[in-house]
């Protein structure tokens, strides 16, 4: 009878336990009779309603036996046109749309898109308010990167990260609604600044969630990163060539696990981010593994990045002192004819934008998020909203790295993409 | 404006008002080439293709190409080693309405020289139709399936060209055009009947449909399972498979 060796901690020495414990495994390598199973070609649907697939994606995969032999994605269970709406909402009306896309990393989607109309309008933002939003993108890089974490550890079994990361994720959300009243739904930009500035004592309490969050890395760290059950289910899985990887579209930390150093922020700064000093981390395998390694050093990079910046804060206004971009206070508009004026026109009318177009790419937490926007000369409202979405871009390369490997695989590779359904469907 | 003004419940039918369409502006070449070596090269290589060039939100330069020889271009921006366009960044379209030709967008960049390029394609409405470019850039191929999905332009050659965020069958036209209005083409009310007017059958398998009537197990099964076996499986499936 045919046998099989079955190997158990793969890519790691045998010597050490189950879960790094350095004891001696009681999974060594033996042999089992190879069954005799006659194999078929399967159809299995995966989805849309699916706790694996991290949203309403359906996976329809064909099957030789275990193994995935072909998988077909199918999307747009929660399209809801938002650059249609786009097209019939001033420009600030907009910023509510961008939060609703990627909701795990709200604030990166608020600052993207105003950066966009800014720059079509020619807007340069105050030195306190650019600094904010670097403040804010990174903590939400964080914010993001910490839910890919926990879900995606539950993905390959382990629970305790997800219980950890979602403990620090709270504190961010608890940031959030500090500062804009929302959990989720931040829309915190305008054009030309912030809905509101920091509030009192927000820094502190920011201070206080990076000086405890590097612990709960460490933890983790301790909990999958030496951990051979983990290793087996992700190294040597979902493995692209950086050539492909390009080829394909991939941006952010997926693409960067291939060993290629494309990051918007290096690459393309915006916000004096070459005056930041920050990693870029990259991984040379391109494999699952190297993406979570990627995402757990982009982390402790974003935290040095907030150090910094929350260093340079200047004092000074947030929003730019144009009366016919920035609303004026509400006891000016209240009392002085010339800012209720501004005020009517303001929420009225609209910023009215030259003619032109403007593609604005930034390094989300998922990669390259583009917002493209196109005017007319004096439109209020735009011609064309477009998002380039980054994990639209990432999950169309899952036929090409899931083939092969073992439905579980398929599990592991579509939530190591990091995808976020909201905005790929949009 | 006032007389085609609504009001009531037709007034929320219709929703708000988007941004006017315009006549077109003139294409200009505007800027200097030399800034911009792929701009260069492109003028004097396939000068008869540029319609235009211009310097966009302060550094992001554009170039209108016509559609008939736009693979052959693309090809060329990716492949040759002064340009390597090697990241198909974004592919888009844009539609002014009013009668303007629908236009392809494309967001470059080359990893090798940091170099970003956009480039505009204008389509004609009466032959929206365009060359694939999925076979020198693979994540084209979502981004092209999506403008056909909410534009209607015709990719040509592309492997698998298929709606992509709206339902296969759905037969209201491209959502994203101009002239689709922002809640779709029937009144609240149609879009109900249309929905509840559904073939069911058509999703679900007949057997689906019969309102799940518990699996029926052989005395055996059962006598099995109730002895502690746990591989006993039902009698029924097992035919079925």
């Amino acid at each position: 009878m045919a046998t099989k060796t079955v190997e158990f901690n793969i890519g790691q020495s045998r010597e050490m336990g189950v879960g790094g414990s350095g004891a001696p495994s009681p999974l060594a390598p033996f042999d089992i009779p190879e069954p005799k199973l006659g194999t078929e070609q399967m159809l299995i649907n995966i989805g849309p309603q699916h706790p694996a697939t991290h949203g309403v994606l359906r996976l329809v995969c064909e099957l030789d036996g275990e193994t995935v032999t072909s998988v077909v994605p199918h999307i747009g269970y929660l399209h809801s046109s938002f650059e249609k709406l786009g097209e019939y909402r001033t420009w600030n009306q907009i910023v509510p749309l961008t939060d609703r896309m990627d909701y795990l990393a709200p604030l990166i989607y608020n600052c993207a898109y105003v950066m966009s109309v800014e720059k079509l309008m020619g807007i340069e933002v105050t030195e306190r308010c650019k600094i904010v939003r670097v403040i804010l993108m990174e903590l939400d890089r964080i914010f993001g990167h910490l839910l890919w974490l926990g879900t995606t550890a539950i993905d390959v079994g382990a629970f305790t990260p997800f219980l950890y990361s979602f403990q620090q994720r709270e504190k961010i959300y608890t940031l959030h609604e500090a500062l804009t009243g929302a959990r989720i739904t931040t829309s915190a930009t305008r054009v030309g600044g912030m809905m509101a500035d920091l509030p009192e004592g927000w820094l502190d309490q920011l201070l206080e969630f990076l000086d405890n969050f590097p612990k709960t890395l460490e933890e983790v760290h301790h909990l999958l990163t030496g951990n051979q059950i983990h290793i087996g289910r992700t190294q040597g899985v979902g493995v692209i060539s950086a050539e492909d990887a390009i080829n394909y579209g991939f941006t952010g930390p997926n693409l960067r696990a291939t060993g290629v150093p494309y990051d918007v922020r290096k690459d393309r700064p915006y916000y004096d981010y070459e005056t930041y000093e920050f990693q870029v981390p990259v991984g040379e395998h391109g494999d699952c593994y190297d993406r979570y390694l990627c995402r757990m050093e982009e982390m402790e990079q974003s935290v040095s990045i907030i150090r910094q910046a929350m260093a340079r804060l200047p004092d000074g206004p947030i929003n730019v002192d144009d009366p016919n971009i920035s609303l004026p206070s509400k006891t000016d508009a209240m009392s002085d004819m010339e800012s209720m004026i501004h005020h009517f026109k303001l929420i009225t009318d609209g910023i009215p934008a030259p003619e032109g177009d403007c593609y604005m790419a930034i390094e989300a937490s998922k990669g390259e998020l583009g917002m493209y926007v196109v005017a007319e000369e004096g439109d209020t409202k735009p011609v064309r909203w477009r998002v380039r979405p980054p994990s639209f871009v990432n999950l169309s390369v899952i036929p090409k790295l899931a083939e092969g490997h073992m439905v579980s695989d398929l599990i592991m590779i579509n939530a190591s993409l990091d995808i976020v359904l909201g905005e790929i469907d949009r | 404006m006032a007389d085609e003004q609504k009001s009531g419940l037709d007034a929320v039918d219709e929703g708000p008002i988007g941004s006017d369409a315009r006549e077109a502006t003139q294409r200009t070449f505007s800027g200097d080439p030399s800034e911009h070596p792929t701009i260069a090269a492109l003028l004097e290589r396939f000068g008869d293709e540029v319609q235009g060039h211009r310097v966009a939100a302060g550094d992001q330069w554009v170039a209108w190409l016509a559609p008939t020889r736009s693979h052959e271009i693309l090809d060329w921006l990716k492949n040759d080693p002064d340009h390597a366009y090697d990241m198909m960044s974004d592919v888009t379209g844009i539609d002014y309405g009013a009668g303007r030709p629908v236009e392809v967008v494309y967001q470059m960049f080359s990893t090798a020289h940091s170099r970003a390029l956009r480039l505009r394609c204008p389509v004609p409405l009466d032959a929206m139709e365009i060359d694939s470019v999925c076979d020198l850039w693979k994540s084209a191929d979502w981004l092209e399936r999506e403008v056909f999905d909410l534009f209607g332009v015709t990719f040509k050659g592309h492997p698998d060209l298929r709606r992509i965020l709206m339902p296969d069958d759905y037969a209201e036209g491209h959502p994203l055009r101009k002239d689709f209005p922002l809640r779709g083409r029937f009144s609240r009310a149609e879009q109900t009947r249309r929905a509840l007017e559904q073939d069911v059958e058509r999703f679900y398998l007949a057997d689906d449909l019969q309102a799940g009537a518990p699996q029926e197990m052989d005395a055996s099964a059962v006598g099995a399972i109730a002895d502690g076996e746990t591989e006993a499986t039902p009698a029924q499936s097992r035919e079925d498979d």
